[in-house]
Formats: structure tokens, sequence, C-alpha cells
């Protein structure tokens, strides 16, 4: 199995190789679009925190915005940006060439049709519904399930046609997160079991199994392609991945009732998620010490490889922010936490610290070995910090302000009270996402040069001895 | 072949059981929940303004849910399944930037201050980042029959013409003054709610935090008066079209002897008679209670 990760020519002139590589780039290119669209949008959203009378127009309204925002995050930049690092690691670690390239471009068309319909329908008001992450029109959600098909009959295709015995593991993640998110798609678009409570618990289920079995999957699956491959060094335990694999999928759909601890939810749905949100410390903990263990010893690498560092950093918040995800879940903390900012806070820990790092991660490890063309370190460092910086400002801000924000209901101060204490933490998110934002324009500059910037400063990402024999 | 049918065929199994088990069941035996006791389904222009409720988002930042926790007595009895069931899609929401609304047509009755409040929140609330709702209102230069003008205060009103809502808006403030508990039978949670302190009591917490929007207790005659009927029976019975200081108030004030009890008022009646200058003598429960049984 270690033939599937073994060091492949960079930017070869195969014919194959290079429609991989304009795969792999019109998918990056694309995700970096959205990402910049969101965070724009998410900026505009923090600085009506304080001044609500800023751009108060219906098209530029909260709540129009907002779920503009979250959906745009999902189904254009984390989905399409994870989906273009899944084919080249799904190619590669099959040791084989793309099943279709003519499905990959219909995916890639399908995804952005879906996330641009479902943008201007939110912002003329026609939604599904205050759904969290399932607010577009349903037929623009056949939309986004028909990239899925497309995208999942792809790589299967492709893995199919393998010219290793093994299955390797990311494929497991990847193959398995798609197909999952199909069955996802289905169950939350079908109505007739979503009349009033009944979809309370669908919404339940589905605002969590689209983060936890989407995104989660593949960004793991990138992980255990790209730490090898970067570290020149096997996964410090393959049975652990595949323990991590088949528990990760048993507990995470369990627990999306968690959301609606209080709620008039059966109190027995309700526990039981509870006591699935620690169960899922298993997988969390399994997969981050496989992946902490893979790197160990070699942190001083970090210093020549902004993609390790990317990386590590996504790991570390997959572990921190998904045992916060277990702590929130309890009853006693979720009295004081439930429905305050912290749970936004909580929110972007995960879907930033994690899955957009893991993205990142991805693209500068493997963007640069499928064009042959590198970022520079002074673009990389840039990005890298802000990001960090700014996210930090923002999850701690929002963390400790939704403290006070609970802590002001349980005193049982007017309410207007916790709006008003909450200022000074909303203009620090505003700071923290402001800075991420700026990051954001600089990834966007970084894979300008890693796409179609000059050719033949391809310093690789590779570390170890591999990298003479790339250069 | 095998290998990949058993991962991916394996494991798309086992999720589509758990899909069923954790979203489609719960969902389907849900969803057969039968309406509690006194809960309607809503009349047309009711729902016409849930559906602008929905297209504009308005529960990213109000949850409809009240839990059974202390905090959230303020806003009701806690919520019984029973409640939800003509609420498709739900509204439970998972944020509360702004306060619940599961009874706001209880807590805040005044469709007049609901429009004022949609036009710009500040205008009433000043510390509030609510957003305008502005293009749901026309200004029209000559009032149209049968209409109403929202009354702006003139900081708040365009320079000229006259401010009249919407179709949108209008529905949206009936499907506002419709977000009411049904009260629960005896037995069933009921006590919970009945239990809530008199700082915990929406009237409390609507007048605790400062003098702004308050104007019209500052320095009234009635306040002030160290005869509390008149003060007494405003809390008890509501006003409307009151001139207080040259200023007539057309936005009519809600009564609240249904809701509060003796000592609430008491409590609320002192609060006003300390504060914002006022120098009003205390009343006692007794007064409260006499006034309460002459009636209005």
């Amino acid at each position: 199995m270690q033939d599937g990760i073994s060091l492949h020519h960079a930017a070869s002139d195969d014919p194959d190789d290079r429609a991989l590589a304009s795969i792999f780039t019109a998918y990056t290119v694309s995700a970096t679009f959205w990402l910049l669209f969101a965070t724009a949008v998410g900026v505009l959203l923090a600085f009506k925190f304080g001044a609500p009378d800023f751009a108060s127009g219906a098209w530029l309204t909260f709540g129009r915005l907002r779920p503009i925002h979250t959906n745009a995050t999902f189904y254009g930049w984390a989905s399409l940006g994870l989906v273009g690092v899944s084919y080249y690691v799904v190619v590669r670690s099959s040791g084989t060439q793309l099943y279709s390239k003519t499905l990959a471009w219909w995916g890639l068309a399908l995804f952005n049709i879906a996330a641009v319909a479902g943008t201007i329908a939110l912002d003329l008001g026609y939604n599904a519904g205050d759904l969290e992450y399932r607010e577009w029109p349903w037929p623009i959600r056949i939309i986004f399930l028909a990239a899925l098909v497309v995208t999942g009959w792809n790589l299967i295709a492709t893995v199919a046609q393998r010219s290793t015995e093994e299955i390797y593991l990311s494929n497991w993640y990847i193959l398995g997160g798609v197909l999952w998110t199909c069955i996802i798609a289905i169950v939350a678009i079908l109505p007739w079991y979503q009349y009033g409570l009944g979809q309370v618990a669908v919404s339940g289920y589905y605002m969590h199994n689209a983060v936890g079995l989407w995104f989660t999957p593949l960004a793991l699956g990138i992980f255990y392609y790209a730490l090898p491959k970067l570290l020149n060094r096997p996964i410090y335990s393959y049975a652990l991945g595949v323990f991590a694999f088949w528990t990760n999928l048993v507990f995470y759909p369990i627990i999306g009732s968690h959301h609606f601890l209080f709620s008039p939810l059966p109190w027995w749905l309700q526990t039981t998620a509870i006591v699935f949100s620690v169960a899922m410390l298993v997988p969390v903990w399994g997969g981050s010490a496989n992946y902490l263990l893979t790197m160990r010893g070699r942190v001083r690498d970090m210093i020549h490889s902004y993609a390790l560092l990317f990386i590590f950093v996504a790991v570390v918040n997959y572990l921190l922010s998904s045992t916060q995800g277990t702590l929130e879940a309890f009853r006693s903390l979720q009295e004081i936490w439930h429905l305050t900012n912290f749970t936004v806070g909580h929110s972007h820990w995960t879907m930033y610290g994690f899955i957009t790092f893991a993205v990142w991660g991805g693209v500068y490890a493997m963007l640069p070995l499928a064009t042959g063309k590198s970022a520079g370190r002074l673009g990389l460092a840039l990005h890298f910090w802000m990001a960090v910086v700014g996210g930090t400002i923002y999850v701690l801000s929002l963390s400790i302000g939704g403290t006070v924000q609970g802590l002001d209901w349980v005193h049982g101060l007017p309410f207007i009270q916790s709006v008003v204490d909450m200022q000074p933490y909303w203009v620090w998110r505003g700071v923290g996402g402001t800075l991420m934002f700026l990051s954001h324009i600089v990834f966007g500059w970084n894979v300008w040069r890693m796409t179609y910037g000059r050719q033949g400063n391809a310093a690789s990402p590779v570390l170890g001895p591999a990298t003479e024999e790339l250069a | 072949m095998n290998k990949l049918v058993l991962i991916v065929g394996g494991s798309t199994l086992v999720y589509f059981c758990l899909a069923m088990l954790m979203g489609v069941i719960p969902g389907y035996e849900l969803s057969k929940t039968p309406p509690g006791p006194g809960v309607e389904p809503l009349t047309g222009l009711q729902a016409e303004g849930r559906d602008v409720y929905v297209a504009e988002g308005c529960s990213y930042c109000h949850t409809q849910q009240v839990r059974p926790l202390n905090q959230d007595k303020i806003f009701g009895r806690p919520s019984a399944a029973g409640d939800f069931a003509y609420q498709t899609p739900e509204l439970l929401g998972s944020e509360r930037t702004g306060p619940d609304l599961t009874t706001i047509g209880t807590r805040q009755p005044s469709e007049v201050w609901q429009y004022i409040h949609l036009y710009n929140p500040r205008a009433v609330v000043p510390q509030s980042i609510m957003p305008s709702f502005a293009w749901m209102f026309d200004v029209v230069d000559e009032l149209p029959k049968g209409e109403t003008a929202v009354p702006l205060p003139a900081a708040y009103a365009p320079a000229k013409g006259t401010v009249v809502p919407s179709q949108q808006a209008k529905a949206l403030v009936a499907y506002l003054m419709s977000l009411k508990q049904a009260p629960l039978p005896p037995g069933q949670g009921g006590a919970m709610a009945a239990a809530a302190t008199p700082a915990a009591t929406p009237a409390a917490a609507a007048v605790a935090p400062s003098t702004g929007g308050f104007d019209a207790a500052k320095g009234n005659a009635a306040v002030n008066d160290d005869d509390p009927t008149l003060h007494i029976h405003t809390v008890l019975y509501g006003a409307h079209d009151v001139i207080i200081g040259g200023v007539t108030y057309g936005s009519p004030m809600p009564p609240f002897a249904s809701q509060l009890s003796d000592e609430d008022i008491v409590n609320i009646i002192d609060h006003e008679r300390s504060s914002w200058g006022n120098h009003g003598k205390p009343v006692t429960a007794a007064q409260v209670a006499a006034e309460r049984a002459k009636g209005n």
C-alpha cells in the first residue's frame, strides 16, 4: 500500500497528469472565489453588530446574508476545496488515472450552479425555512445532490481501476464521505417526515451530519495522504485509522439532537445524543493521536513546510474543537452556553480552525506537485499568521462573550443588557474576522502563484530525502 | 473489487440504517404529534406574516422555544411538544441574539409599538442592534383612507411624508401578535411558569433598563401624585391616547391585570415612582387589590 503514497512525478507532460492538474486547479480557484465571497459577507455581517443601520436595504439585511455566509462557506468553499484535493489524492493513491475528466468538470459546474442559484435565491428571500445549512430551496439542493452523485461515481470508478491491491485509507474516508452525504442530502429534501416537531428532529440530525460526515471524513482522508507524503514516512498506525473510520461512522450520526437540548424533543433522544457526544472522543482522540504520532519528532520540519504547519494546526484544532463539542453537549454547560454566541465561536473553531486549515494544508501540499509551481514563502507566512491570529481572536472573543451573555440571562438581567455586554466582544470578533479575510486575499494570491504564476519556482513542499529527487 | 464493495457499500449501508434511526424515524413519529389544547392554526394574514418572518431570517436571532430553565421564565411557560403542531418550517432557532418570541404577542401586544420597532428598532430601544425593516413601509404624502400612520419619533421619521405599513409589515405584525402560548392544563408544567419572580416578569424586564423609551413615565402627574389610584388603574387596565407634557401618546399601553400579581404591580409602580427623577409615595398591595376589586 505504500506504493499508493510513494512520490509521484510532479508536473509531468503526460496529458492525463495535466488534465488532473487543471481539474485540481479549477476546483481550487473556484473554492477560493467562494471563500473570498463568503468571508466578505461574513465581515459585513460582523460589522452590522456594531452598526445595525449600515447597508440596511432588503438585499443586504442580516437575516438574508447570514445563511448566504454559511451556505457559501459550506457548499462553495469547503465542499469545492475538499473535492478538488480529494480528486488528486484518490488518483495518486490509487496509482491510476482519473476515471472521467468529463464527470469531474460536470461536478464542478453543478457545485457552482447550486451555490450561485442558492445565493441568489436566499438574497431574494426565497428559502426552504430558516433551517441551518439547508436553507436553499429544494430544487437547488437537488442540483447539489447531483454534483455529489457525479463526484461519487467518478471517484469510486477511479478507485475501482486502481493498480494497487489495497484501497488506501484516505479513499475509505473520501468515498465514504461522498456517499453518506448523498444520503444526508436525500433525507433533508424529502418532506414526508418533516412537520412541526418532526422537522426539528430532522434539523438536529441534518445540521450535525452535514458537518461530521461530509467535511470531517474528507479532511481526515486528506491528512492520511498528505502527512506521509510531506514527511516521507508511513502513517503511525493504519489499524488505528481504520478503527477511527468505523467509530466515527457509527457514533457521529447519533449526536445531532444535542443542538436541541431542553427543547420539547423527546428526552431520550437528547440524552442519547449526549452519550454519543462523549463517545465521539474515541474517534477524535484516536484519529488525532494517529496524526500527531505520525508527525512525532519532526516538529522542526514545520519551519521548512507551511503545508505541514497548516495541517498541524488543523489536527490540533480537530482535537481541541471536537473535545469542546463533547463538553458543550453536557446539560450543565448547555444551560449557560446554548443559544449564545459561544456556539458561533465553536462552529468557527471547527469549520475554520479544523476544516479550512485542512483544505489549505491539502492545497499547499499537493497543488505544487500537480502544477509544478509553488507559492512564495512571504505569501505563505502572511496567510498562515493572519489566519491563525485572526481565527484565535475570533474564537476567543465569542467564547468569552458568549459566556458573559449566558450568565447575564442566568442572573435575570433585562435581556437588552446581554446585547450591551456583548458589544466589546463583537468588536473583537470583527477585528479577528477582518484579519481572517485579509489572509484569504493572500491565499488567493498564493493560489494564483501555484496555478497561473511563473513556471520554474517549484520549491517542493515535500520534506526529507524526497526533496532532492523532486527538485 | 470486493474490498471496494465492502468499504463503500458496507459503510454506506451502516450509515443508511443510522440515518433512518436518528433522522427519518424520529421525524416521522414526531410529525404525528397532535396539537396541544388551545393550539390553533394561523389565519390567512398571520400565515402570510410567518412567511415574511421566514424569508427575512428572523429566527437567526430570535428563538421560539422556552426551555424549562429559570432564565427562560420571562418568555413564558416551557414549550410543550403540542405547541409546534402547525409549525412548518420549524422556527425553534439556535441563537438568541434578540429575545425569544414565543409569547411576544402577550409580552408586547401593541401593534403600534411593533410598527415603530420594525421601522427602526432604535426608535423604541436605543441599545437594540436589530436591523431596520423600513422597506416594508411606504412613505405617502397623504394618509389613505382607513390607513393608520406609524407615529415615529421625529428623529427617526422621514423628512416629509407619512409612514404607513405595507401589506408585508401588516402581515408580519399580525403574525407577531398571534404568538401567544395556550395555557397548559394543570399538572403539565404550568406550575413552573407560575413560579416566575417579579424581576423575571415581562413588564419588569421591559421597564428596568433605562429611561430610554419611558418618557411617558417621567415627571408624569399620575406617577407623582400622592393618590395612586390613577397610576394603579393605568397599570392594571392600560391606557390609550393619553396626553402627557403636551405629547399625545397614540400607541396604547397594554393592560397587565391578568398577567401580574398584586405584588408584581406594587414593585413596578414603586420602581416608576422612584426612577427618572420621580418622587411618588410607595403603594401597598392592599391598594392594588382594592383597585383591582373595583374593576375597569
